[in-house]
């Protein structure tokens, strides 16, 4: 069985986010960008899989820049096998991802594709459930927990409220969450086989995708700022506070 | 504008995750609601009394009975053929179906709207809350995923809504339920409760979290939360965990206690009416949020308080 495992170059998760003057975006010159973590729980999942002797190959595969290169070269020195970019500069919205990840899955015929639950920039937490809606298959999102039997996969899922399994046909659709699993960091040896693996380089346009945005964004502005408060002297001055403000048992 | 709202109930109750969705809707529109699952008739009942009320269309379906989208996302596609706006709850199963539905439509979904602007435009955070993105659907039909603590609840009671039953409905045959552990606790549900006690890293174990903050939320009739820190480090379920990949909660009152406010938690409680602060690091950014602070040991200092609240 193959795996695919889109993956998605964004602002690194611990670089603090600055709204551009202009209000057209969040400025991503010069600061350090990393592999989306939902998607680098993704890999990791599938080269779990590959390890069990599950999955026989681990397709990455990444719709951005020219830079973006460097995200799959992340996923081959983690494990991936080969990977693809579809480049564009253009920022493509989930509803166009998921039309180029179905075309390359039908190109594919992965058994599986894993997919981060969102990206931490646009926040959009879509893409896994459109691909499955445009190929038909089932989807099992926010996983904590996949375990492949034969035909089917089990997918635990974080619900509000805690927990629930369900048993989809394969092939399918799974989108990430936190705890899946703790992503390894890619040996030194590795990341310079990783140099040497196979990454083709298509375009949107080779998928027959039409990428021009349907949302557009109008302005990107800073969130209200909420202003700090006082600092109380000790626990009896607290408690005359909440109580002023009708809190007590 | 027609709008068709996902009703999140738990085969019994409609959730109240369900009346900010109503409200947002109305500022589109009229509000038409889907009841969908197997042996919904109290739900839709329930349903049909939301103030404001249109339509409450009910599919009960043995297929429609655990939310799987493979089932249910066709049924509301088809819906839409009546309908000009699909919204749902960005509840854990908002965020399964709504997608779905969008790519079934090929519509582009605009995710958790803060605020609606206009017939096409919203609000909507965008890195971790950390900016607010004002988009413009371009599409012929929308579909949307409303964060809760962002509006109003509609009252749940004075709406007359006609309830009808939608036909159709089958099993895709490519998913199935197999089980839900679902935390059952007395306690107020941590996205609509009044008062949350969340407990962070500094607390160190899972007894120091029964011993130092159940306590508090017991006297308080409180939700419990938790920070991310708090929850990796296995001291509570995951379901506690506050913050952006966890609850987005805006309680009337949230005690953080022993919580250093990574911003990734501050996106998840920051609306709180009144925020409360403990915690012995004075430069802590929890700090910078947090209405009323307490510098102090918090072993000392949440028992101290347990007792004289």
């Amino acid at each position: 069985m193959k795996i695919l495992v889109p993956v998605k170059r964004v602002l690194d998760y611990n670089v603090k986010p600055r709204v551009k003057s202009d209000g057209t975006g969040v400025d991503l010159a010069n600061v350090k960008m990393s592999m989306n973590p939902f998607d680098e729980i993704g890999v990791e999942e599938a080269i779990r899989l590959k390890e069990k002797g599950v999955a026989t190959e681990v397709v990455a595969v990444s719709v951005g820049p020219a830079k973006a290169q460097e995200t799959l070269r992340t996923a081959l020195a983690m494990g991936a096998d080969r990977a693809i970019l579809v480049q564009t500069d253009d920022a493509v919205e989930p509803l166009a991802l998921a039309k180029i990840f179905k075309a390359i899955a039908e190109a594919e015929q992965p058994g599986l594709v894993i997919l981060g639950k969102q990206a931490i920039d646009d926040d959009n937490n879509q893409t896994g459930q459109m691909l499955a809606a445009l190929t038909g298959w089932a989807q099992g999102t926010f996983a904590s927990k996949v375990e492949v039997e034969g035909e089917q996969v089990s997918v635990t899922r974080e619900v509000d409220g805690g927990l629930e399994t369900v048993k989809l046909k394969l092939p399918a659709i799974v989108t990430t969450d936190l705890r899946l699993n703790e992503p390894r960091y890619a040996s030194l040896p590795n990341i310079m086989k990783a140099k040497s693996k196979p990454l083709d380089t298509k375009s949107p346009a080779d998928y027959g995708v039409d990428t021009s945005p349907r949302v557009k964004v109008v302005k990107v502005s800073e969130p209200p700022v909420r202003q700090a408060g006082i600092k109380v002297a000790d626990v009896d001055e607290l408690v005359a506070k909440l109580k002023a403000m009708g809190v007590h048992s | 504008m027609k709008t068709l709202v996902w009703v999140e109930h738990d085969g019994s109750a409609v959730k109240d995750a369900t009346l900010a969705a109503v409200t947002a809707a109305s500022k589109l529109g009229e509000v038409h609601l889907l009841v969908a699952g197997e042996g919904v008739d109290g739900v839709a009942k329930a349903a049909s009394e939301i103030a404001g009320v249109g339509k409450v269309h009910v599919a009960d379906n043995a297929a429609f009975a655990h939310n799987l989208p493979e089932n249910i996302a066709p049924m509301i596609a088809e819906l839409m053929a009546s309908h000009d706006a699909f919204v749902a709850p960005a509840t854990t199963t908002g965020k399964n179906i709504a997608p779905r539905v969008a790519a079934l439509l090929d519509v582009m979904q605009i995710s958790d709207i803060l605020s609606v602007e206009g017939e096409k435009s919203f609000t909507r955070p965008i890195y971790a809350g950390n900016a607010i993105a004002t988009v413009e659907s371009s599409d012929a039909k929308l579909v949307l995923t409303v964060r809760g603590t962002a509006f109003e609840k509609a009252a749940s009671s004075g709406g007359s809504g006609a309830i009808e039953a939608v036909g159709g409905g089958s099993d895709a045959g490519i998913s199935s339920f197999v089980g839900a552990e679902i935390a059952k606790s007395e306690r107020p549900e941590l996205t609509s409760a009044k008062i949350i006690v969340s407990g962070g890293r500094a607390l160190g174990s899972s007894e120091k979290y029964e011993e130092v903050i159940v306590p508090l939320a017991d006297k308080l009739g409180a939700a419990l939360g938790a920070s991310r820190a708090a929850v990796d480090a296995g001291y509570v379920p995951n379901d506690y965990q506050v913050g952006q990949t966890g609850k987005i909660v805006a309680p009337e009152v949230y005690f953080a206690i022993g919580i250093s406010g990574a911003i990734q938690h501050l996106a998840g409680m920051k609306d709180s009416k009144t925020i409360v602060a403990i915690n012995k690091d004075e430069d802590a950014p929890i700090f910078q949020v947090a209405d009323l602070g307490l510098v102090a040991d918090l072993f000392n200092a949440v028992p101290e308080l347990t007792g004289k609240i």
